[in-house]
Formats: structure tokens, C-alpha cells, sequence
């Protein structure tokens, strides 16, 4: 009898209670993922922890991705709840290197929530949906009482076609590979952060978000040997980074002098004591590419409007198993690790 | 951007480096006490940049550190009354008391709320008269004009529902608990540029003559804080105790005279145990009498609460400089920032934390 109680322990026990860490997308994250819902529904799809499951289907390949969105305040500067939700999605296929295609929606609103508002934000999702060129094909509405939701929630999956004989995955990432970003980081996060506690700064940072389809099909349609695409979301550059080295169990070793970070976002950070590698974006990537096919991957990538500040930030090596580490512009380096949950502000 | 870039300069803080090479004839330790500057030194790796045998030891400058394990728990016990907002500064929440953390009283139904400001929070109960607001006003000499102001206003303008559980700890007493340590090893200090932006420099005199050793306020930027290392070696090498200023962009000598005179009228110095380091006389603030009535350990009944620090926590050495966080057996294995055993592993500031981040292949080493 004793093997049916050791069979299904309740395998998270350092918090009897769901915190709001565990959604952080940092470690806390990252422990639920792997002791609750990994075991439970392991599956090769599943167990390759990728932004989106990739499977044969009716001799073509699919992706398959869900995401949900919950956003204080509902609009802030560069966007909205209902363009975070298409592009999200859209950015997850894409990380898939797949051609998005359909979307569905699912919408828990509370009651009471302005009708005008649900307006702007399905129109804000409609333009979003054109931009990436994808259909909003399906959806599911319910509404909860008052006091029960957060004006609106909104979950949306995708399902995108690969086009591509390629395995893109960060188990398919090598050593001397090169780590390509897109863009600036830390531009979400502060626009959130900034509009959610009405923080005045002299200029107003712009969320990123924005679709990252068509620079990745780009890629794979100038034939560039992609090897991994991730996307930059909750817990920023650094997360993600973690994340890649431990899954392919190789070190990446980034320059913090080649990462471009706006003037309003650093002087956010600095004055709230956060560091912008950590800070959330919502239109930028990573892609890990040969050394040889560096300099095409950026020229593709800078002519597209999101990624025109493309260029390389480091490089993948041998050893250390699932280290990140990052040279400072004074030439010391320093280890980068996941956080547990989001990032605090600091005292003084 | 400006006042940032220039001291971050790699140039500048090269010849900065050379500059205290060539200065450093011996051994030396010395002590940053602020943990703005620990995260410093650690982000930037500018320990990697001194000679070898020039020691920079982590001081009890991190506000959640140093916060005792009961006044946690009060604040835990406060958070989890029904009716009641606790508003606290972000690193607070994660700190653990010996029934739990802020977070998991908030996930408990607890509204326990992250604010920049304690005028914020101020706020808040102006807004919502109907709930009894506490402000967890913890801090050094930086986070006190504020929290002074707030309960400054609070009273002035009678809102009754407004609170402060007051745990404000002072630099100076400080480190003179730490000189008089029978196994202390710090022989000059990097004095907090905050705090003296604030208290000017004039009460760390006597320290630097009592105990022989020199002083220097220093900022936080990499340039900042080698400059003040060099100049804390020029005095130790010509054997010249006294005070020193690197950051006279930000500290007058005298400091902000309108915040210490609000501070005087609403804070008094009392005694106060310090997480790690155990009671120091004189080293905090309490409320003076005419401000008893915003005290929520008396609005709440938990003065009495005491609590017992982890017996496997080191944080009394780490925070005196004796060790070094790796040095503790149980960093990175029993104590992680998902597990900490004790404060310093919580917050960004703390010393354990730090190491943690940003040096975990250093584990091995020294």
C-alpha cells in the first residue's frame, strides 16, 4: 500500500500555496514546470520544452502553441492586452519556425468591464492579426463576476505550418554557434512597469511589442541554417539564455558592450535597481546560427523594421554545462543565472 | 547616459586599477558597507580588477539583511489580520520570518502590496479609509527622511487608519560594533555615499580617530568605487586614519539639513537588534512619543513577538566581514535565493545573494 501513496506525492513542497513567483517565469517557474506538470503529462512533444510543440501531421509538419495573458494595466504605451495576446502566440510558432497561420481566442471578462474597452482591444487584436498575417479562426468567451477576473483575460493558441526541413530547438544548438539578437531589450518591461505604478520619466519608453513572424521566415527563406529561435518574454535576455545553455548543455558566453539597451530603459533600471537583462520584451529574439552565416542572418533580419538593431552578442562554447556567463564593458565577467520570481525593486 | 556613462568608462576604471596596484604595498581588508556597492562590485566584477592580498569585505549595509527575523514575523502576523494592507518595498516580500514570507502571506488572502514611496502608501490610506494601512518602514539613514515624512503627514493631516512598523537602523553604531569585534579584520571602510548624502560626514570622525582607521564616502558606480579604494589605500599605506570624500558630487559635508531635521522630530535612537549581528545601543530609530499613535506594533498587539534567528545561518559573520558567503557551508547547497536560510541570500543587495548570481563558479574557490 505504501507504493500508492509514494506513487503520487504532492511534488512540490517548499510552498503549500500557489505564490506569484511561480509565474514569474524564473526558477519557481521553471520547478512547476518540472516537478508538477512535466511528469504528469510527459510526452516527447512536450518533454522537448520548446515555445511550441512540433509534430508530423498528413505528411507536413505542424506547430502547436498556447498562451495566456493577463496584464495590469490592460493598455500601456506600444500596446495593449489584445496585441500581446495575437502576437505572443504568433511569436511562439514563429519560434517554432513555423508560417503562423490560425489562432483561437478565449476571452474570461468580468463583469462590469466597459464594453468600449473589449472594443478597442478586439480592434487592437484584429490589426495584430493582420500585421502577422494570421486568422483568428475560433474563440470561446465566459464571464466571471465581479471581483473574480481582472477585467479581461485572454488566452490564445496557434497553429502554424513548417515550411523547412530544419529541427530548430536549443538541442540542435552547437559549439561556436553565434547568439544573434534582434534588438533592444528591456522596452516592455518598463513600459508596464512604468504605466502599472504611474512612474514619470522624461521620456516614455514603448513596449516592443510587435510580431517576429516575418523576420524568421525571412531566415528560413534566405536558407540560413537556423538552429534555435527563442523569443525574449518574462524574465528577458538572461532567462532565456539560461534556459538554452541548460537545455542543449553547452555555455554562452555574452558581451554586454554588443547589447543594445535604450537610454530611458537604463535609466529606468537604474533608478528602481533592476537590471535590463532581466526585463520582460514582447518583439525581440535570439537565434542561435553558424559563425559562417552570421552576417546574412543579420543583413535578413535588419530589413526587417523590428530587427534593424540585429547583431551578434555572443557565442556558444564547450563545457560548463548550462553556464551563461557575460563580459562587462570593463573586461571582468560575471555568471548569469535565472531569477527565482520577478524582479523586485531594491530598497536603496 | 550622463552621470552614469563617465563612470563606467573601462578606461578610466583601468587606470583607476593600475593606480591602486601601484599604491598597494601589503595586505589590506577592507569594507564596502553598503549593499548597493556589494551588487556593484559583484555586477562589475571589480574585485577582479585589485592586486592580490587587497580584501573587499561585504558590510551589513543591506537593509533586508540586517531587518531581524521577529520584526518579519510581525509583519507577517499584521499582513494576515483581515481588514489590514501591509504595503512594503519589493525585496521585503521574499525575506523569510520563522512563519513564512511576505509572498506566502499574500497568497494566503493577505493584501500585502509592493510600493516605491511610504507617501504611497500614505496614499493608499487616504483612499481606502475602511482598512487600516501599514507601511513596513525599514531602512538606513537613505530610506528614513521619507519614512519620516509619511509619518510627518499622517499625522498632521489625522489619518487615522495609517500605521508604520518602524525597523530603521543606523550606519555608524554599526560599524563601531564591528571594529570592536575581538575577531574583526576590516581596517578601512568604504563609507555608504547614500547615507552621508544624507547624515554628512561629520559623525564618522570620532569613529576614524577612535579606532584608528580611515574612512572614505564613496558612490557606486565601478570608477566611484575604485577611487574609493585607492584612496582608502593611500591613507592606510601612509598610515593617516580620518574621513575621506570620493562622492562630493552627491554628499556636502553637512548633508541635507531639512531631512535630519525631520528625521530628529519624528524619530528617536532606541536600541535595535540587528538580523546576524544581535543588539547594538543606539543603532536605530523608533517613534518619539507624540508619534505613539501611528506605531503598528502597538496597534496590533505584536511588540511582544520575539523569534529565534536559523542556528545554521552565518549571516552574523558574513555581515561583519569575518566570512565570505562561499566560505558558509551551507551556500548553494542547503541555502539557494528559492531556499534561503537567512536574508542575505534574499535580497539583490545581500552578500550571499550576490556571490550567488553572479559567481557561482567561484564557489570553489578561496
Amino acid at each position: 500500500m505504501m507504493s500508492l501513496d509514494l506513487s503520487c506525492p504532492l511534488p512540490i513542497s517548499d510552498y503549500p500555496q500557489v505564490v506569484l513567483a511561480h509565474g514569474g517565469g524564473g526558477s519557481l517557474t521553471a520547478q512547476l514546470i518540472d516537478k508538477m506538470f512535466g511528469p504528469a503529462f510527459s510526452n516527447p512533444l512536450l518533454d522537448a520544452r520548446h515555445d511550441g510543440a512540433v509534430f508530423e501531421s498528413h505528411g507536413g509538419r505542424l506547430a502547436f502553441t498556447t498562451d495566456s495573458h493577463v496584464v495590469t494595466p490592460l493598455f500601456f504605451p506600444g500596446g495593449d492586452i489584445g496585441s500581446l495576446s495575437v502576437n505572443g502566440t504568433v511569436n511562439d510558432l514563429a519560434m517554432c519556425g513555423a508560417r503562423p497561420l490560425h489562432l483561437s481566442a478565449g476571452f474570461i471578462l468580468e463583469e462590469g468591464f466597459p464594453m468600449e474597452a473589449l472594443w478597442r482591444i478586439v480592434q487592437s487584436m484584429r490589426r495584430a492579426a493582420e500585421v502577422a498575417q494570421v486568422q483568428i479562426v475560433t474563440g470561446d468567451t465566459k464571464v466571471v463576476d465581479r471581483g473574480k477576473g481582472d477585467g479581461v483575460f485572454i488566452t490564445t493558441s496557434g497553429v502554424g505550418v513548417i515550411e523547412h526541413g530544419l529541427t530548430i530547438a536549443p538541442s540542435e544548438v552547437r559549439p561556436g554557434d553565434v547568439v544573434i539578437l534582434s534588438g533592444d531589450i528591456g522596452r516592455h518591461g518598463v513600459a508596464i512597469l512604468t504605466a502599472r505604478e504611474s512612474l514619470a520619466f522624461e521620456t516614455t519608453v514603448e513596449s516592443d511589442c510587435a510580431s517576429l513572424a516575418a523576420p524568421t521566415l525571412g531566415l528560413l527563406e534566405a536558407g540560413v541554417e537556423v538552429h534555435c529561435l527563442r523569443d525574449l518574454t518574462r524574465g528577458g535576455l538572461a532567462t532565456a539564455a539560461v534556459e538554452i545553455a541548460e537545455t542543449s548543455g553547452l555555455r554562452i558566453d555574452l558581451e554586454e558592450t554588443a547589447i543594445p539597451v535604450l537610454d530611458g530603459v537604463r535609466g529606468a533600471c537604474e533608478i528602481l535597481g533592476l537590471d535590463p537583462l532581466y526585463m520582460a520584451n514582447e518583439g525581440r529574439l535570439v537565434a542561435f546560427v553558424r559563425a559562417e552565416d552570421a552576417a546574412r542572418a543579420i543583413e535578413v533580419l535588419r530589413s526587417h523594421p523590428v530587427g534593424r538593431q540585429s547583431s551578434v552578442i555572443g557565442s556558444v562554447a564547450e563545457g560548463d554545462r548550462g553556464l551563461v556567463t557575460l563580459r562587462t564593458g570593463l573586461g571582468t565577467s560575471r555568471i548569469v543565472t535565472m531569477l527565482s520570481g520577478e524582479q523586485l525593486p531594491r530598497i536603496c | 547616459m550622463r552621470f552614469v556613462d563617465e563612470y563606467r568608462d573601462a578606461e578610466s576604471v583601468h587606470r583607476c586599477a593600475r593606480a591602486i596596484a601601484r599604491a598597494t604595498t601589503r595586505p589590506w581588508t577592507l569594507m564596502e558597507i553598503c549593499g548597493g556597492q556589494t551588487h556593484a562590485i559583484v555586477r562589475f566584477g571589480i574585485d577582479e580588477l585589485l592586486p592580490e592580498g587587497l580584501r573587499l569585505v561585504h558590510g551589513p549595509g543591506c537593509p533586508v539583511c540586517v531587518t531581524p527575523v521577529e520584526l518579519i514575523d510581525k509583519a507577517v502576523e499584521i499582513a494576515r489580520r483581515p481588514g489590514v494592507i501591509l504595503c512594503s518595498f519589493g525585496d521585503m516580500l521574499r525575506v523569510p520570518g520563522t512563519r513564512g514570507d511576505l509572498f506566502t502571506a499574500k497568497a494566503e488572502g493577505g493584501d500585502v502590496r509592493v510600493v516605491y514611496s511610504p507617501l504611497d502608501a500614505l496614499r493608499i490610506a487616504q483612499e481606502t479609509p475602511d482598512r487600516e494601512v501599514v507601511f513596513f518602514a525599514i531602512g538606513f539613514e537613505t530610506t528614513a527622511p521619507a519614512n519620516a515624512m509619511a509619518v510627518h503627514q499622517a499625522h498632521r493631516l489625522g489619518v487615522g487608519n495609517f500605521s508604520v512598523l518602524v525597523s530603521h537602523v543606523l550606519v555608524p553604531p554599526a560599524m563601531e560594533a564591528i571594529l570592536g569585534e575581538p575577531d574583526n579584520r576590516v581596517q578601512g571602510f568604504l563609507a555608504a555615499g547614500h547615507v552621508c548624502a544624507v547624515m554628512g560626514r561629520e559623525e564618522y570622525e570620532p569613529i576614524a580617530q577612535r579606532w584608528g582607521v580611515p574612512i572614505v564616502i564613496t558612490g557606486f558606480e565601478p570608477l566611484d568605487i575604485l577611487r574609493g579604494v585607492l584612496r582608502c589605500v593611500e591613507m592606510l599605506e601612509a598610515g593617516q586614519p580620518g574621513v575621506d570624500n570620493q562622492y562630493a558630487r552627491s554628499v556636502r559635508d553637512e548633508g541635507n539639513v531639512h531631512a535630519q531635521r525631520l528625521m530628529r522630530q519624528v524619530f528617536r535612537i532606541i536600541p535595535r537588534k540587528w538580523r546576524g549581528i544581535g543588539l547594538i545601543p543606539r543603532s536605530g530609530y523608533g517613534l518619539r512619543p507624540r508619534y505613539a499613535g501611528l506605531d503598528a506594533e502597538a496597534r496590533f498587539g505584536v511588540a511582544g513577538m520575539t523569534a529565534e534567528e536559523s542556528t545554521e545561518c552565518i549571516s552574523g559573520q558574513i555581515l561583519r566581514g569575518v566570512k565570505r558567503p562561499h566560505e558558509c557551508p551551507a551556500f548553494g547547497t542547503r541555502c539557494h535565493p528559492e531556499h534561503p536560510l537567512g536574508a542575505p541570500m534574499v535580497s539583490t543587495e545581500g552578500a550571499c545573494a550576490a556571490y550567488y548570481r553572479h559567481r557561482r563558479f567561484a564557489r570553489s574557490e578561496a
